[in-house]
């Protein structure tokens, strides 16, 4: 690798991609749109903690419907939860792209992650098919409507993420994401991740562990 | 004897001009983002070899620490994404406070809910 000598006065984005437009003038010196946005994913952690403790305290009431045991296809959620995992890598590669202004990557990565996105959503689509045809339908018992729940709500995260995705490409395509508005870029990404990581602690919870 | 502005001022030469070791911007820009991009890979592997490891739980008896191995995999797999692909390790950390209050919060409150039903009584 090349040995690079960075001058100070050239450097317009440190080794993460933060840039002098992302200092803002504000009273606390940060982002007032960044701050937002982890104080909402901070929130957020307090909805899907309600619904997951919700889900731990029925997964036993499954009364004469299926169990998890007897319901879950791991293998098929285990590639649904890889498909999830690669489409953070390819979302925190538009945001890099974003930073260093090349919009034709950003938007092969953020489509790419839109479509990974589809695929993982469709996969949850098939499952509850495949789940109601087996007699577990959403009031079946307790533990169906817990489980439906919280599934639905984070499948519904990610397709409210795959829309904001979407409407990203749109606007750049439009020539209205430019190179020091790439916060934008970033703040969706920062929703993905978060919808990323509600997943990776539903697929332990939910999935592998029994109850 | 007159001398000309030229003279007078001589340009003075860019020290990095012949050095090639200096970048301008855009090569900055892109070594960076090669460098920054090739670390996102890396985790996305580790990640990945991860959850391989927590899939094989479902079909290896990994006997008494299967449940300690899971959560622990799991806590790795959360605090790497937070740190790495949110950027939480190199931001502000303000944005660190408010996530991991709302997190930790969260934890407290639902842990004690569920013990208060008994949940993890064996």
């Amino acid at each position: 690798m090349t040995d690079v000598t960075l001058p100070a006065a050239t450097a317009p984005v440190d080794e993460h991609g933060h840039g002098p437009h992302d200092d803002h003038h504000t009273s606390t010196g940060l982002s007032n749109n960044k701050l937002a946005m982890w104080l909402f994913l901070g929130s957020e952690c307090l909805l899907f903690g309600g619904l997951i403790s919700t889900y731990m305290l029925y997964r036993d009431r499954t009364g004469a419907g299926p169990t998890p045991e007897s319901a879950f296809d791991i293998p098929f959620t285990s590639v649904s939860s890889f498909v999830l995992l690669t489409s953070s890598l390819t979302m925190v590669l538009a945001v890099s792209a974003a930073k260093r202004h090349d919009v034709r990557l950003m938007r092969l990565w953020l489509v790419t992650t839109a479509l990974l996105g589809a695929t993982f959503v469709g996969g949850q689509v098939y499952e509850f098919t495949a789940f109601y045809r087996e007699g577990m339908g959403y009031t079946t018992s307790l533990f169906s409507s817990s489980f439906f729940t919280l599934t639905g709500f984070h499948g519904a995260h990610v397709s409210v993420g795959i829309i904001m995705l979407l409407s990203l490409v749109f606007i750049s395509g439009r020539g209205r994401i430019p190179g020091d508005r790439s916060e934008v870029v970033e703040l969706v990404g920062l929703y993905w991740h978060f919808v990323d990581i509600v997943w990776i602690v539903i697929f332990t919870l939910v999935y592998l562990i029994p109850a | 004897m007159s001398t000309t502005h030229a003279e007078e001022h001589p340009p003075t030469e860019d020290p990095r001009a012949n050095d090639d070791t200096v970048l301008d911007d855009s090569e900055v820009h892109a070594e960076y983002s090669h460098h920054t991009d090739w670390i996102y890979i890396r985790v996305a592997v580790v990640l990945a070899a991860l959850t391989a490891l927590e899939v094989s739980t479902y079909y290896v008896d990994f006997g008494p620490v299967f449940l300690p191995m899971l959560l622990v995999l799991m806590s790795i797999k959360f605090v790497l994404v937070v740190l790495f692909f949110m950027h939480l390790r190199y931001d502000a950390k303000l944005f660190g406070r408010l996530f991991w209050s709302g997190f930790f919060l969260a934890v407290v409150v639902y842990v004690a809910t569920l013990a208060t039903f008994q949940v993890f009584r064996p």
